[in-house]
């Protein structure tokens, strides 16, 4: 078992940060993947035992203090999906893409489930049926990522 | 079983997964508790706002860089056009303005006061918005402004052509507002025509306000302009917010449905305008004390008496305010119809019937007695329980018993000098 690659992962995350917050069109922002929950699902899938969980808790709260109305909340469902992946990881990893792709998929719909419920308790309840759009591309894109991800460190 | 199949596998490196997911999500509900009911991460957001302020501006650099470029290679005609329209413009607010200041000073006349009173606007500043969430759902924009500039939470935000928004969070160097246009939104208006107030929200649309709480039968027209009516303690009041746009009614519904556009270009803005008032002046919005509620019960505040008629056998003076209680200075703005701008000396009594310049009486004792909340007073400014309990004891005996000695009875026809001392402060 290779070292963990401490410093590949600080880094991908702040990309991610960067490209959730980064401009863009409003056709392309409904779209826009949840690139810090990917990094976060991967690193907890292929790391277990790298600190996933305090990863998703610190991603979530920089998310927060970028654009969460509530601080914490994307903290405490990042933190969730991580533990679940922690927990989850040896049947994750050993699915074929495809299915990992389902599954990536069902992960997002929880996240934004949770936020959802999170957003109603603390009186933002926001029903627009775009904000769900980006579970599909997320699913689709996780190929992508998990390839753009291997190549930072060695094989494991 | 999965728990085991992870447990397994995870040999005993600190702790379990289970007892980190559990101390992390406590850590998180507890955040979001001290966030969402007690408010008390201030503190902490104002260091993340400017933890997170050199990514929000790395990010929109791109786009800063492309205005730049856009701009630096502008030919000299496109500038020179520019150069006149600007001119033509500042022409036509110059002669604006001459109106204005001849309006001001009329009505200063009209209403007795020496001089026009100044602009309610002190100071302002100019911000830059340096990133904007496209997001119909959280339409914030942060700006280049913060504390160290000066800037307060709930602060008004202006641009050349009306309300923008209001600041929510205040970092250091930078501050997020929060647009009219937000869901989560609510502005004080008055219709400008018939001086209804009602309350603007937003509706998440880019260009769209709702009027929800208008009834049916409503005076309401398209085209009627929309100003902030000075309530609710962040806008002042008679700022442009809106145009209502269509009017609704349907016979089986008891409110009628308003549409509105903002009349600042809040999707086009690159400069906003952060604003100050005067927190003295009579248009300043008022400002809850410590961002908390007046107290119940004022001791001070006592109902207003009815004026009694010339004729009628006055029972009592009207105790004047003075001294400590130096409310006398708002008093002006309080009753300005009185024609009597307060120097912090003696009122005429209410009950005289006659105020010292012939003017027309206004029960003036609970208002210079109390700072109401209409004068934009803190309540800082009434006194002391203790000083002000001389000049209110003598006024309810008064009310009870003849008037004593040292209290004569002021009639009708012999108002006191304006500059008498007052009796209670003996």
């Amino acid at each position: 078992m290779s070292r963990v690659p401490r410093g590949w992962m600080v880094f991908t995350t702040f990309v991610a940060l960067f490209l959730t917050v980064l401009l863009l069109p409003k056709w392309l922002d409904a779209v826009r993947p949840a690139f810090a929950v990917l990094t976060v699902l991967y690193f907890s899938i292929t790391w277990p035992r790298a600190g996933g969980i305090g990863l998703g808790f610190f991603t979530g709260l920089a998310l927060d203090a970028l654009e969460g109305p509530v601080i914490g909340e994307h903290a405490l469902v990042l933190s969730t999906i991580a533990f679940i992946a922690v927990w989850e990881h040896q049947r994750i990893r050993s699915k074929p893409a495809f299915q990992q792709s389902l599954i990536v998929f069902f992960a997002l719909v929880l996240y934004e489930f949770l936020l959802f419920v999170i957003d109603a308790w603390t009186g933002h309840p926001n029903t627009d049926p775009l904000r769900w759009l980006h579970t599909f591309s997320g699913a689709l894109i996780w190929p992508i990522a998990i390839a753009l991800l291997e190549r930072g460190h060695s094989p494991r | 079983m999965a728990f085991g199949v992870a447990n397994s596998s995870l040999p005993g490196r600190g702790p379990t997964p289970g007892l980190r997911f559990v101390a992390y999500a406590v850590l998180a509900i507890v955040l979001m508790f001290l966030d969402k009911r007690q408010g008390w991460m201030e503190e902490v957001r104002y260091g993340l706002q400017a933890a997170t302020y050199p990514m929000q501006v790395a990010v929109s650099s791109p786009s800063t860089a492309w205005d730049w470029m856009r701009e630096s290679t502008r030919t000299r005609d496109a500038l020179r056009v520019e150069n006149n329209e600007l001119r033509t413009r500042m022409r036509d607010l110059e002669l604006r303005t001459m109106r204005y200041d001849s309006l001001a000073r009329e009505n200063a006349k009209l209403r007795g006061l020496n001089a026009a009173l100044p602009p309610v606007a002190e100071k302002w500043l100019v911000a830059e918005i340096v990133h904007a969430e496209i997001d119909s759902l959280r339409p914030r924009v942060l700006i280049n402004r913060g504390a160290n500039n000066g800037v307060f939470k709930a602060q008004a935000v202006l641009d050349d052509e009306g309300i923008v928004g209001q600041t929510t969070h205040v970092g250091p160097w930078s501050a997020e507002v929060i647009l009219i246009t937000d869901p989560e939104h609510a502005i004080p208006v008055q219709i400008e025509r018939t001086g209804v107030r009602t309350i603007a929200v937003g509706t998440g649309n880019e260009g769209e306000l709702a009027l929800p709480y208008l009834p049916g039968n409503a005076d309401v027209q398209a085209g009627d302009m929309l100003v902030t009516s000075g309530l609710g303690g962040v806008f002042p009041q008679g700022y442009p917010v809106g145009k209502v746009l269509e009017v609704h009614r349907e016979a089986v519904q008891p409110l009628a449905q308003v549409r509105a556009a903002p009349l600042a270009h809040i999707n086009r803005d690159r400069e906003v305008m952060l604003v100050w008032f005067r927190e003295a002046h009579p248009a300043a919005p008022v400002r809850d004390v410590d961002g908390r509620d007046l107290p119940n019960g004022d001791p001070n505040a006592k109902p207003q008496m009815v004026p009694l008629k010339p004729g009628a056998t006055p029972a009592v003076s009207a105790q004047p305010a003075t001294g400590p209680n130096a409310s006398g200075a708002r008093g002006g703005t309080a009753a300005p119809g009185t024609g009597t701008p307060a120097t912090g000396t003696a009122r005429p009594p209410a009950a005289s019937g006659v105020g010292p310049r012939g003017t027309v009486p206004v029960p003036a004792p609970t208002r210079t007695q109390t700072t109401t909340p209409s004068t934009g007073a803190p309540p800082a400014t009434q006194p002391a329980p203790g000083a002000n309990a001389p000049t209110r004891a003598p006024e309810s005996a008064a009310r009870t018993s003849p008037p004593r000695p040292t209290a004569p009875a002021q009639t009708p026809t012999s108002p006191p000098p304006a500059n008498q001392p007052a009796q209670g402060t003996r």
